[in-house]
């Protein structure tokens, strides 16, 4: 593009030059194969077995953040929906919709973004589509990205399959990504400024199929945190899900922020870390596998005590207590 | 996380001291709320009691307000702003068209969620051609930043700029409890933040009045263990004083500076708080030379004389400490934090939102 061109424009989004320019120049980058570019549809060769199919929408402010932005997140989160149906990531589809006046240097960044996440996440991007609209009808930068995986766990992994004994293992520390949109957000100025958790996943899970552990049950904690997978969770399976509140490790600043805020640390978002639910057998051996990542054992699968299963915490006290799904209202946006 | 021998230390004090049967007030909602986030209430002796008082500004404010602030909200020239529990209290007219500030602004209106009064200065100066009101809810604890808005507001000669108030006073509602008939109250826990602000004078009063126990308590575990224990040993004793447990923050002249703002802006006076009648000094009007900014006056809106009863929902009696939220038919059925029918449902601090966290 003519160097005099520093916005995207609603041209941009009109099908004529300026948008085969602006894909020639700079979403080329994205695509591993560039054949794929200028076809209406990706042919692929796919391994036989089971496919994981999904997709998502990215629509977090700010659109750049400490650890990330969102086209990190947009290749990164789908990826890892993807890792938790036990599926290796292997191709997605970006579509973008950017608002007319986007900085075309902000546009750049958020490219060589979702190469390199692309690239972590050994997945390739195949297809994709850009829409403009006029200033004012979008903020920055909407992105959807959808992906398929090849399934590589013998037996399905499904919430209704959690019986009581099962243990509960969380892959890492609390609340990074949901601490740092906050923070940037609201212009808080904390002495710990953690970035966001946002990693591949696929890794730490096929360190565990590898390693023989076939995981019962899988979640990412993405909005709503650990309260909300663990709610899932236990309404999938009909089964109490018991908590030792003092093994759940935050991360440097959480609880700070949280108690000036008075928000639930256990419903700030994360983008890198899951929580795995493991027959007592299995339990030990993927905390082995699991280790370098920061994994600890946090709790148990109970039967239920009431009609209504519950994530239950015991406190540090020794009393207990419920933790239930955060309403999600009045949350910004996260991812 | 507090430290657990501290807290296991004072709970053993408690359960060695208590030996006859005691029902205290803890006059906070965020007291609650950490009696219910850390589950104290299951630690203390059998014969210790505890019941929630009506400290949540936001659950207070009297649905007359709210009716009044969608009745600003719907008009095309004013820009609504308000705190974040704010926007989620239903009005009178629950469950039929708009009846809280999200749905208003669903709808159309503008109305900001704002972090701090101040910055509805800067709203006002960047919209010149828009009326700014601030629906403005809060002990005295959040009254200063009111207070200070105003002043600034005044000294800057800003007319786009007004506010819908509902500040309202702890220590007459605590008054009010304390002088009905039928109250079970012993001894009061009380909110540490207003004490701060407001001093220990108008709880010494208090004291001697009703002859009861207060003791000014923190929020963290280990300060409502204390203040519980300190409480205790006052009854056990019989020697109603007062005791302030929250001595790092709380100094007995409170905050010189904070209560000379406030008194200069604001005026106490009777009023209404929701689900109780009007309490003799409980709510905050402001003064001659600030009248200009109230919005009542500005769009010709009447005060809110009455407090009204909410149908199915038992808000006026928990406020008051005459039930706990799961007593009420409509805890965690009819009403839940997304579907509120009484604002103790709705504020974080509120005890049905505590309740609806923590214990079903």
């Amino acid at each position: 593009m003519s160097d005099s061109v520093t916005r995207i424009q609603l041209a941009h989004g009109g099908g004529g030059s300026a948008m085969q320019a602006l894909i020639a120049e700079e979403f080329s980058r994205l695509y591993a194969d560039t054949r794929h570019l200028g076809l209406d549809a990706a042919v692929l060769t796919l391994p036989h077995g089971r496919l994981a199919f999904c997709t998502d929408g990215y629509v977090v402010q700010p659109l750049e953040f400490a650890g990330g932005d969102i086209g990190k997140l947009a290749v990164i989160g789908t990826a890892n929906d993807l890792a938790m149906a036990g599926a290796r990531p292997l191709h997605l589809s970006v579509a973008l919709i950017l608002e007319e006046g986007l900085p075309l240097p902000l546009l750049q960044r958020l490219v060589a973004s979702m190469v390199q996440a692309a690239s972590a996440c050994g997945i390739t991007i195949v297809c994709g589509d850009t829409k403009v609209v006029a200033r004012g009808q979008a903020d920055g930068v909407f992105v959807t990205t959808s992906g398929i995986g090849l399934i590589e766990t013998p037996r399905a992994i499904h919430p209704a399959a959690i019986r009581p004994g099962d243990r509960l293992v969380l892959s890492g520390d609390l609340g990074r990504h949901g601490l740092a949109i906050l923070a940037a957000r609201h212009g808080l100025l904390f002495t710990h400024v953690v970035g966001s958790d946002c990693a591949p996943l696929w890794p730490q899970i096929e360190a565990l199929l590898v390693g023989g552990v076939q995981p019962v049950a899988l979640r990412d904690l993405t909005r709503g945190g650990l309260g909300c997978a663990l709610a899932e969770l236990a309404e999938a399976s009909g089964c109490d899900l018991v908590l030792d509140e003092t093994a759940l490790p935050l991360a440097p600043g959480v609880e700070a922020a949280c108690a000036l805020l008075g928000l639930e640390p256990l419903h700030l978002a994360n983008e890198g870390r899951f929580v795995a639910v493991l027959t007592p057998r299995e339990a030990d051996q993927a905390l082995a596998l699991l280790a370098p990542s920061g994994a600890v054992l946090v709790g148990a699968a109970q039967p239920a005590a009431g009609l209504q299963p519950q994530v239950r915490l015991q406190t540090a006290l020794g009393s207990e207590r419920l933790l239930g799904p955060w309403s999600g209202d009045m949350l910004p946006r996260i991812c | 996380m507090p430290d657990p021998v501290a807290v296991r230390s004072a709970l053993q004090a408690l359960h060695q001291q208590t030996n006859r049967p005691w029902t205290l007030m803890e006059v906070c909602g965020g007291q609650t709320h950490t009696i219910l986030r850390w589950g104290l209430d299951q630690l203390l002796p059998p014969g210790l009691k505890l019941i929630h008082g009506p400290g949540c500004p936001v659950c207070v404010t009297p649905a007359s307000t709210i009716d009044q602030a969608l009745q600003l909200a719907a008009r095309s020239e004013v820009i609504l702003c308000s705190f974040g529990d704010m926007l989620r209290v239903p009005g009178s007219r629950s469950g039929a068209g708009v009846s809280d500030l999200l749905q208003a602004r669903a709808a159309g209106a503008d109305v900001r969620l704002i972090t701090a009064p101040l910055q509805t200065l800067d709203l006002a100066a960047r919209h010149p051609d828009k009326q700014v009101v601030l629906l403005a809810a809060g002990f005295e604890t959040t009254a200063p930043a009111t207070a200070l808005l105003l002043e600034q507001a005044r000294r800057l000669a800003v007319d786009n700029l007004s506010l819908l108030p509902a500040h309202v006073r702890v220590v007459p509602a605590m008054e009010r409890l304390s002088a009905d008939p039928h109250n079970q109250i012993q001894g009061f826990l009380a909110a540490g933040h207003v004490a701060a602000v407001m001093g220990t004078a108008e709880l010494e009063a208090l004291v001697q009045r009703h002859r009861l126990p207060v003791v000014v308590c923190g929020f963290d575990p280990l300060e409502l263990l204390l203040a519980l224990l300190a409480c205790v040993q006052l009854l056990e004793a019989g020697a109603p004083r007062l005791v302030n447990a929250y001595g790092a923050v709380v100094r007995s002249q409170g905050n010189p500076a904070a209560r000379l703002l406030v008194q200069q802006v604001f005026a106490a006076a009777d009023g209404p708080w929701r689900g109780l009648s009007p309490i003799s000094q409980g709510v905050l009007q402001l003064r001659h030379p600030y009248r200009r900014f109230d919005a009542r006056l500005r769009f010709d809106l009447p005060l809110p004389l009455t407090a009204e009863e909410l149908g199915p929902c038992r808000s006026a009696a928990v406020l008051q400490g005459h039930c706990k939220p799961p007593d009420c038919p409509s805890f965690a059925t009819a009403c839940t934090p997304l579907h509120p029918l009484g604002a103790p449902m709705v504020s974080h601090e509120g005890a049905c939102a505590a309740y609806y966290a923590y214990r079903r």
